[in-house]
């Protein structure tokens, strides 16, 4: 049924706009007034019509009646021609189509948007309303500044700060991974990288960014953390199987290829015109880098940060795999610990009821994460407008 | 356009009057610049000389300004850019891969077409120059260069008491003063000019003219420029470029009034260009 509402509603579409158009381009009489718009214009205001009323009545029939009725595709041609007949018939010498179609565009384009607005409220809502049901079984104090995170244990306990902590870790660790290599992967490929090379490395760099997460999660679990754990034990080191050194230098890489790409578009986009300047009072390419190139680029540079930082913070695979579910409250990178993300899945992982806190616990981190991505970003803005040195 | 023309019209110690006293700071002898295939630059030669100001005229795309930017070298910057021949600034070639092009561009600064004044404040961008180069050793005696620098551009009094605020703050006509200060900080003997007024309006202009004027005891100063009327006003000396060779070069007055070859008088009077 979905297949012939849609065709429906296509044909209507298509059947309107050449009857609009047509009965335009019959209004013109040698000698008459000119038409306002083209006749093109009247045949897409109708078909714009043809299209709004038929999808809207498709929808709420299917909404009352459900999806598999055969009243919807009738439901869209009715529809259809309930919006078109009136538009069509309006059409006239001085009728403005190409004004009124217009505002048609505008319309769906506001409505487009509205969709991701309201969904992204939507989602913010309904993790909210969950999180206060959790608060009722669980304090929100006990939650906020528990120092113990066991759900599946009796009783079970749900402090926050032992997985806060493992996430800011393995942030840092991935940052201060990423940070360095990236920007100055972007410095080279901007300022020194002949253009050829540059056409040749960033997408390399790029393909880096297109590994899924999941392949570099058993990178880290299977390569990397033994080679961590077999290098710590040489030089006597006690280091966990699966360790926050290990997942947050794996999710560095993953981040890499984000800073420098966004960061190398920001110092290209600094005007030629400012190196020039720099050059020309006798400053070497890299006092020009440094204390010109990067300060005005600044702004662009702290966004890609903090792209980056939302995006380490949110990575669940790679924790998954290579950091382990242990939820150790420490700041060793060597010792394993666990992630926001990482116990989301594994609470919302297989069969639940939900109405147990241990379910309703994951809203709650959801929350707590979403929180903490909008902080950073607040962050991110002040220092930004701070410190930024505009240039136009 | 015969390659000996150049040689012919370089001035001659009986021509211009602007050079009685002076000598020579920069010297060219049969240059030629490419870009990629393209040749911008022809068998150029040609003397300036010290505490003058040289106009460059001649139509757009005539290389006046690709040979300006070989002087301190910012043509370097142009991966494509090609330049042979001898350039020398104070009797040493320029272009000897023993030279450092730091030092030279310290010592043969530049003023662009459009103001580029630094994202920082007004004491930073003066201050710029000295810093990298170590010319003060404390806050006191940068302070003091800063000061000296914006009183020579003729803008200290405009902004003394907003140091810290941005450059890009002030107007455009106060913005180029502020990179020619930032110019004149790293104490260099050459400036070069690039139109530096096509973005200005007239008052600003004049200003800038002025600026020159009293420059030129000092500097030697080599300007390009569009406007007849400023090359007439504010140089000594003007060259003539067409399609990327020197036409003619000498007396600023002789120039404008009993230009020698037909395609300067075609120029100058509007015939073309």
């Amino acid at each position: 049924m979905f297949l012939w509402t849609v065709l429906l509603i296509v044909l209507m579409s298509a059947i309107a706009y050449v009857a609009g158009r047509s009965r335009a381009a019959g209004l013109v009489v040698a000698d008459g007034p000119r038409l306002h718009s083209l006749p093109s214009y009247h045949g897409l205001l109708v078909a714009a019509g043809a299209m709004l009323g038929g999808l809207a009545l498709a929808i709420l029939s299917a909404l009352v009646l459900g999806t598999q009725s055969v009243v919807t595709p009738a439901a869209a041609v009715i529809g259809a021609a309930i919006a078109a007949v009136p538009l069509y018939s309006r059409s006239a010498a001085d009728f403005r189509a190409r004004n009124a179609f217009e505002r048609v565009v505008l319309v769906v384009l506001v409505a487009c948007s509205a969709v991701a607005v309201l969904t992204t409220i939507g989602i913010v809502f309904s993790v909210l309303f969950e999180t206060m049901i959790f608060f009722r079984s669980v304090s929100p104090i006990e939650f906020l500044f528990g120092s113990h995170w066991s759900p599946t244990g009796t009783p079970a306990s749900f402090g926050l700060i032992p997985l806060l902590v493992g996430t800011l870790l393995i942030t840092v660790i991935a940052i201060a991974v990423a940070g360095p290599l990236g920007l100055l992967s972007a410095i080279y490929m901007a300022e020194y990288a002949s253009p050829r090379l540059r056409n040749v490395l960033k997408p390399v760099l790029e393909i880096l960014a297109g590994i899924p997460t999941v392949v570099l999660g058993f990178f880290a679990a299977l390569t990397v953390a033994p080679l961590i754990r077999r290098t710590g034990e040489a030089i006597g080191l006690d280091v966990a199987s699966e360790s926050a050194l290990a997942a947050g230098l794996v999710m560095g890489m993953m981040i890499v290829p984000l800073i420098s790409s966004l960061s190398d578009d920001i110092i290209n986009a600094v005007p030629q015109s400012l190196r020039d300047g720099s050059y020309a009072m006798g400053a070497t390419k890299s006092e020009t880098i440094k204390r010109v190139v990067l300060p005005a680029a600044l702004p662009g540079i702290v966004s890609a940060f903090m792209l980056a930082i939302s995006r380490a913070v949110g990575e669940t695979m790679i924790v998954v795999m290579a950091a382990g579910l242990a939820a150790n409250l420490s700041i060793n990178p060597l010792d394993a610990v666990t992630t926001i993300t990482v116990q989301i899945a594994t609470l919302l992982v297989g069969d639940q009821e939900f109405d147990s806190p241990k379910t309703l616990s994951a809203f709650a981190l959801g929350f707590v994460l979403f929180f903490f991505t909008l902080a950073l970003n607040y962050i991110a803005l002040r220092i930004v407008q701070k410190y930024r040195e505009q240039y136009d | 356009m015969n390659a000996h023309v150049p040689h012919q019209t370089l001035v001659t110690p009986e021509k211009p009057r602007a050079l009685a006293s002076g000598q020579f700071k920069v010297t060219a002898r049969d240059v030629d610049v490419y870009y990629g295939e393209k040749q911008a630059i022809k068998k150029l030669s040609i003397d300036i000389p010290d505490r003058a100001v040289s106009a460059f005229i001649g139509p757009s795309g005539c290389g006046k300004s690709t040979f300006l930017r070989c002087i301190n070298r910012m043509n370097d910057t142009i991966p494509t850019c090609k330049v042979t021949g001898l350039i020398d600034v104070d009797k040493h070639d320029i272009y000897d891969p023993k030279i450092d092009v730091v030092q030279l561009r310290a010592k043969v600064g530049m003023v662009f077409q459009k103001p580029n004044p630094f994202p920082k404040s007004i004491f930073e961008n003066v201050a710029y120059g000295p810093r990298i180069h170590g010319l003060a050793a404390g806050k006191t005696e940068l302070d003091e260069i800063v000061e000296k620098s914006l009183r020579k551009a003729g803008l200290w009094e405009e902004v003394k008491d907003r140091l810290a605020q941005p450059g890009t703050g002030l107007s455009g006509g106060q913005q180029q003063r502020l990179c020619i200060a930032r110019a004149i900080a790293v104490n260099p003997e050459v400036i070069l000019m690039d139109e530096p007024c096509s973005a200005l309006d007239p008052i600003a202009t004049a200003r800038i003219e002025e600026l020159i004027d009293e420059l030129r005891q000092n500097y030697c100063i080599v300007i390009v420029t569009h406007s007849m009327q400023q090359a007439a006003r504010v140089s000594q000396l003007t060259a003539f470029f067409h399609l990327g060779t020197l036409v003619e070069y000498g007396d600023t007055d002789e120039m404008f009034t009993a230009p020698q070859e037909k395609r300067t008088q075609d120029y100058i009077t509007g015939r073309f260009g």
